[in-house]
């Protein structure tokens, strides 16, 4: 895999160890159907500091993706806050919210979320599209992070043609592309065989190692287990317990 | 505005391929309609203008109008008789008065029969002069017509073709109405069709083979001073009036200068044009709605790659860019494509017109103006075609987009 050594760590004050990245105080998430209100996500309180590679676990139904549209903020809460590097997320505007999300939060979906249409360097340029890179940088940027994810040979083929752990691995590339401080991967490996998704991993926690914050959300404890230092036990909305396991 | 964002969506629309033609058809029609009709239009005032570009603006034309009063056929156009000719050459600032007869003849030779346009040369050498200014007549060879020839003619250029199997020379004698005349002359080519494929003859021959005694089509009032022709004008009106009893507005005649026959002809072809940018704009608003169909369709497609694209920064704005690009590109392309065809229609027609209708100039003029007004109207269409796609697509939450 060579050099990770992208990401050198920012030592400036604002990153100093210990920054809390994103917080959750009483966070509720509720869905008001007629009479029934369901209660995906019902009051949870939780701190991602710089640096940490943390795990939301829980079973299907326990909330985990609400959580996690909520740490990564494509969701607002019905109650409680969110803060995301310091900033309470309630006082953004939409587009806001999006420009803020497209800096400090890199995505790493289970189905791989890819546009069909475009290449995968493409794919990989378009986050610094929106935060209005010229084309220069962003092409030379976007096949820097190719080469990093070892798809230097692949940057022209669309997404059509290439396999499972390429198109995941483009992903990746895509949610480094405007250099986050935070990789929120949903099931990272869900969709790919277990050789495919130990390489992903590796990919995460060579991330992490470099300075990446890292949240992982999935259901396989083992994968939660081998790899995150926290992790969060999720069920029927709430925190059911926090294990630190390194 | 994101340039690159422009880009991706003309990714999107070569994506969709035939949905994208298919979508633009409704384009393509409209504005090939817009432009190959308001060229031809334009092509064809130029050409009947150029026909009435001979007749000088001291001169006027007296003809005979359907009142329109009564059912259809009733009121059939009376024609102009001795009594106006006289009224007519009483009239103070009235030099010559022309009469014209300008008829339909068969026209026999080499047992092939045509039927052509005939026309009268007078039988006054001041009014013939007339006639041959008035029409700009220059002769290929041969001679014209005087005041002292009978059962002779002059044939426009067309007869100098050997469309009868045989070449039709000078002394020849051709067969009209069934009876002989002597070709003494051939007129050159000239700029309007009617000339080219008329027959001139004397207008006493004229009116013994088709028996007619005392009647003329047009007459054409010569006056004497160009500068007085409108006054002239009102004095024949009024004379006119009260010759036939008439009031003011119930005339039964008219009295037209050349520019007011040309201003006549353009007000029909300019409403001739209203009506067929009436059909173009229906065409182009049933293109535009096309448009928004297609772009609906694609929102509710596209929510995934909409949430994808939220979810890594897109902003509400991104997204209308993204969407209106497409509309507007569809405008675009379908403009373009609309303007090729429309030309390459308004081409092929008038080389069909001209061909069938010989010596017409119809010449086609491509008006920038027009074009560059067609590629925007037809990007404007696109462009609002989208406008409520677009929106709903930047609306969409991008949790529930994702979901899809």
């Amino acid at each position: 895999m060579g050099k990770l050594n992208y990401f050198k760590p920012k030592l400036t004050l604002s990153t100093m160890p210990g920054r809390k990245l994103i917080e959750l105080k009483n966070v509720k998430k509720h869905y008001f159907m007629g009479d029934n209100v369901v209660k995906a996500v019902d009051g949870i309180t939780l701190e991602i500091k710089e640096k940490e590679f943390v795990s939301i676990m829980g079973p299907s139904g326990s909330g985990k993706s609400t959580a996690m549209n909520l740490v990564g903020s494509l969701d607002v809460p019905t109650e409680g806050k969110i803060f995301l590097d310091g900033q309470d997320i309630a006082l953004f505007t939409e587009s806001e919210l999006a420009q803020l999300r497209g800096r400090k939060i890199g995505f790493i979906f289970q189905s791989f979320n890819l546009i069909p249409n475009l290449t995968a360097k493409e794919n990989v340029m378009i986050p610094m599209t929106f935060q209005n890179q010229s084309r220069e940088f962003s092409e030379a940027k976007a096949e820097e992070l190719l080469e990093l994810v070892e798809l230097g040979d692949r940057m022209d083929h669309y997404t059509n043609q290439l396999s499972g752990g390429q198109q995941q691995r483009v992903a990746i590339a895509r949610s480094l592309a405007n250099d986050p401080d935070v990789i929120l991967a949903d099931e990272p490996t869900g969709n790919l065989d277990t050789k495919t998704g130990e390489l992903v991993m590796d990919f995460l926690k060579k991330l992490n190692k470099e300075g990446k914050t890292i949240i992982m959300v999935t259901h396989d404890p083992d994968l939660a287990k081998e790899h995150s230092s926290k992790i969060y036990w999720l069920k029927d909305g709430k925190i059911e317990k926090i294990t630190r396991t390194k | 505005m994101k340039p690159r964002l422009i880009l991706l969506a003309s990714k999107n629309i070569k994506n969709r391929g035939i949905r994208s033609w298919l979508t633009m058809i409704g384009i393509f029609i409209g504005i090939a309609a817009l432009v190959s009709l308001i060229t031809m239009g334009q092509g064809l005032q130029t050409a009947i203008t150029g026909q009435f570009s001979t007749i000088d603006p001291d001169k006027l034309i007296i003809t005979n109008v359907d009142t329109g009063f009564g059912p259809p056929g009733s009121t059939a156009v009376e024609k102009l008789d001795d009594d106006d000719k006289e009224l007519l050459e009483s009239i103070n600032g009235v030099d010559v008065v022309v009469q014209r007869l300008v008829r339909v003849v068969s026209f026999e030779f080499n047992d092939k029969t045509e039927f052509s346009f005939v026309a009268n040369i007078p039988q006054e050498k001041d009014a013939i002069d007339v006639v041959y200014d008035a029409l700009n007549i220059e002769l290929e060879e041969g001679r014209l017509l005087d005041q002292n020839d009978r059962r002779k003619v002059i044939l426009g250029n067309d007869y100098t073709s050997d469309d009868f199997g045989k070449e039709i020379r000078l002394g020849k004698t051709v067969t009209i109405q069934g009876e002989d005349f002597e070709v003494i002359g051939f007129l050159k080519k000239a700029g309007t069709f009617i000339l080219n494929g008329a027959i001139i003859m004397p207008d006493k021959d004229l009116r013994d083979i088709l028996n007619i005694d005392d009647e003329y089509d047009i007459l054409i009032v010569q006056v004497k001073d160009a500068k007085e022709v409108d006054d002239v004008k009102s004095t024949i009106e009024r004379k006119f009036r009260k010759d036939r009893d008439l009031d003011l507005g119930e005339e039964d005649f008219s009295v037209q200068t050349p520019q007011q026959g040309i201003q006549t002809i353009n007000t029909v072809l300019l409403s001739i044009q209203f009506v067929i940018i009436g059909i173009a704009l229906i065409s182009l608003l049933v293109g535009g709605i096309g448009i928004t169909n297609t772009m609906y369709t694609s929102v509710l497609e596209r929510r995934k790659e909409i949430g994808i694209m939220k979810s890594i920064g897109a902003k509400n704005s991104d997204i209308i860019t993204i969407f209106l690009a497409e509309s507007a590109l569809l405008g675009l392309v379908g403009g373009i494509v609309g303007i090729i065809i429309g030309l390459g229609l308004a081409y092929g027609a008038a080389a069909g017109i001209s061909g069938a209708l010989g010596g017409l100039e119809f010449v086609i003029t491509p008006n920038t103006s027009l074009l560059i007004f067609a590629g925007a109207f037809s990007v404007l269409v696109g462009t609002l075609s989208g406008v409520f796609p677009a929106i709903q697509a930047s609306k969409l939450n991008p949790v529930e987009a994702l979901r899809s």
